[in-house]
């Protein structure tokens, strides 16, 4: 399976979290804070604290440890509060 | 007629009580937003089939179960009778996925805990997450979340951690407990958790095997670094928690794991009406809440592990199908529920932790808001309340909707105020998972029910 992580390829297996993706790709942040700018990446773990948003296929506020990666996810960091991407 | 019964979570509590409930005759669904069934504590590993969770492949092959797996119950209903589950499957936050409202003639909440994560100087650093997320991240996912862990907080749960991120090749540099450990188990805590006695003595062996250091009444008080965790400052604490002087150390680590003690995943309950007692849903020997229908199992309940949950599930199941209480299950609720008091006893939070955090630490990661922010709106603006509280400060309306902060901040305004906060106040959310606008807009009527 193959995925890119702002704009890089990247490797991905079968049942592979994006936060287990990001992290094996040595990423320990993927977000910024809306107010401070502050990075922030996994906390909880189980989808329970929202700190591990990350933008997938131009849809933000993915839970990073809770989506399940897929052939072909563009998956990129995401800036404060963002609105999804227009597509068709 | 059959009795439908909707159980909701797959962890070892779900599991049993939809077995229960299926052998006694009712048609059961067990829904859970993982990809697959056995909640935290029988985690499986990416792609592994339900047959390695005990009751998995019954489960499977049982002709009154229907298992939804990937799909997350967003609220539930009530009826005339019974009540109308909502869920909503696919994809995690994805969008496209597929709602479906089930109906309940009775409801099995076992929705479990998560860990409790107290507030200090660079707790919001990345490389600083939460005990259960190196566990889940390292069982599930079979990767270490460092190299070089600090595991710190209270409970017997820090052992398995710790073990488990040695499983997956990362140096634990010390596993820090911050009360006094296996000195503070009362006699009846020791017997009826005898068998647990002898798991905590293979993690011992384990932690001796690759020299971990285990410390009581230590903890990590600062975690240091630009734009991820590149030290720690750990200290000794008293026995409020308060931190000794002079005691600190510094210990460079590239991810600490905290953990102290679990907070019971309760919206769903809220929203069902049922009574809460210490912040924990109230149930009678059948494990039935206080709304008719409405059964709860597992840490929902009170915080006492993967065989308590499992026995409290088997009850709830059988007597959501209308039958007696077991009696086998119901002797093992009762020694499992005497362990987990006396846990609750040998690892309490201590008040002192509340001079942990600095006034710029935030106390709200997901708003921003600050221990001295939160202090301000506390006392000058007379913020009494939970409601008030969080409409001056804006502490817990973020996206996490004050499942992390909550409690911490609850605590830390009373103290500031001498007024009360229910902490399950914060539990007050119309919508236990978040849903996309075009979810929320979709026309109910189209939903398969
Ligand atoms: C991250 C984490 C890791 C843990 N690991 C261990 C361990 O290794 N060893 C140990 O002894 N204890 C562990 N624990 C403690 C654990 O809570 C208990 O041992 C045990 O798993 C509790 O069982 P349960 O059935 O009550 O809940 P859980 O096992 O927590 O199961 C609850 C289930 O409900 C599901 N759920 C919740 N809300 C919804 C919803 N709205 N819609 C659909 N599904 C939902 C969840 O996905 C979950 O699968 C862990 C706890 C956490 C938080
Ligand atoms: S890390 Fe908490 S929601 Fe993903």
């Amino acid at each position: 399976m193959n995925v890119t992580v702002d704009g890089e390829p990247q490797p991905a297996r079968a049942g592979q979290t994006v936060a287990a993706l990001l992290l094996a790709a040595a990423r320990v942040s993927w977000r910024d804070t809306r107010a401070g700018g502050r990075p922030r990446g996994l906390f909880c773990g189980i989808g329970v604290c929202f700190d591990c948003l990350v933008v997938v296929n131009g849809i933000p506020d993915v839970r990073a440890c809770q989506r399940v990666v897929a052939d072909g996810d563009e998956i990129r960091t995401q800036h404060g509060a963002e609105l999804p991407e227009a597509r068709s | 007629m059959t009795r439908r019964v909707v159980v909701v979570g797959a962890g070892p509590a779900g599991v049993s009580a939809a077995l229960a409930a299926a052998d006694a005759g009712a048609q059961v669904t067990l829904v859970d937003s993982a990809p697959t069934v056995g909640g935290q504590f029988h985690r499986q590993p990416a792609g592994a089939g339900p047959d390695k969770v005990p009751g998995g492949s019954r489960l499977v092959e049982h002709p009154r179960v229907r298992l939804l797996t990937d799909t997350v119950v967003w609220t539930v209903e009530p009826l005339h009778s019974g009540h109308l589950v909502h869920v909503r499957t696919g994809q995690a936050d994805g969008p496209g996925r597929h709602g479906e409202a089930l109906t309940a003639d009775a409801l099995v909440l076992a929705t479990g805990a998560y860990d409790r994560a107290l507030p200090f100087p660079g707790w919001d650093l990345p490389g600083v997450v939460t005990a259960g997320a190196a566990q889940a991240l390292a069982k599930g996912q079979g990767i270490a979340i460092g190299d070089r862990v600090l595991v710190a907080g209270t409970g017997p749960f820090l052992l398995p951690v710790a073990q488990s991120l040695v499983g997956v090749g990362a140096q634990v540099v010390e596993v820090l407990e911050a009360n006094g450990g296996i000195r503070g188990w009362t006699p009846s805590a020791l017997v009826a958790g005898r068998g647990k006695l002898a798991e905590l003595a293979g993690y011992a062996r384990l932690l001796a095997t690759h020299r971990v250091p285990y410390r009581t009444r230590r903890t990590v008080i600062a975690a240091h670094g630009e734009d991820r965790v590149t030290s720690v400052t750990t200290a000794a604490l008293d026995r409020e928690w308060r931190v000794k002087p002079g005691t600190e150390r510094r210990l460079p680590v590239d991810a600490v794991c905290v953990g102290f003690g679990f907070t019971p995943q309760l919206e769903l309950a809220v929203s069902a009406r049922c009574e809460l007692v210490d912040g924990f849903v109230e149930v009678t020997p059948t494990q039935e809440t206080s709304v008719p229908g409405v059964f709860a199992a597992g840490e929902l309940t009170g915080i006492g592990g993967a065989d308590l949950a499992a026995a409290e599930g088997t009850i709830a199941g059988a007597c959501a199908a209308g039958q007696a209480i077991p009696e086998a299950a119901l002797r093992k609720a009762r020694r499992g529920r005497t362990f987990a008091a006396g846990l609750a006893n040998a690892y309490p939070v201590r008040p002192g932790w509340r001079t942990w955090p600095a006034d710029d630490t935030l106390v709200c990661r997901c708003e921003e808001v600050t221990l001295g922010a939160l202090r301000t709106a506390a006392r000058e603006r007379d913020a009494l309340g939970v409601r008030s509280l969080k409409l001056t400060s804006r502490v817990g309306l973020g996206l996490c909707q004050g499942r992390v902060c909550g409690r911490n901040a609850a605590e830390l305004a009373a103290g500031y105020t001498g007024g009360h906060y229910d902490p399950s106040d914060t539990a007050r959310r119309p919508i236990a998972a978040p849903l996309r606008l075009g979810e929320l807009a979709e026309d109910p009527e189209k939903e398969n029910t």
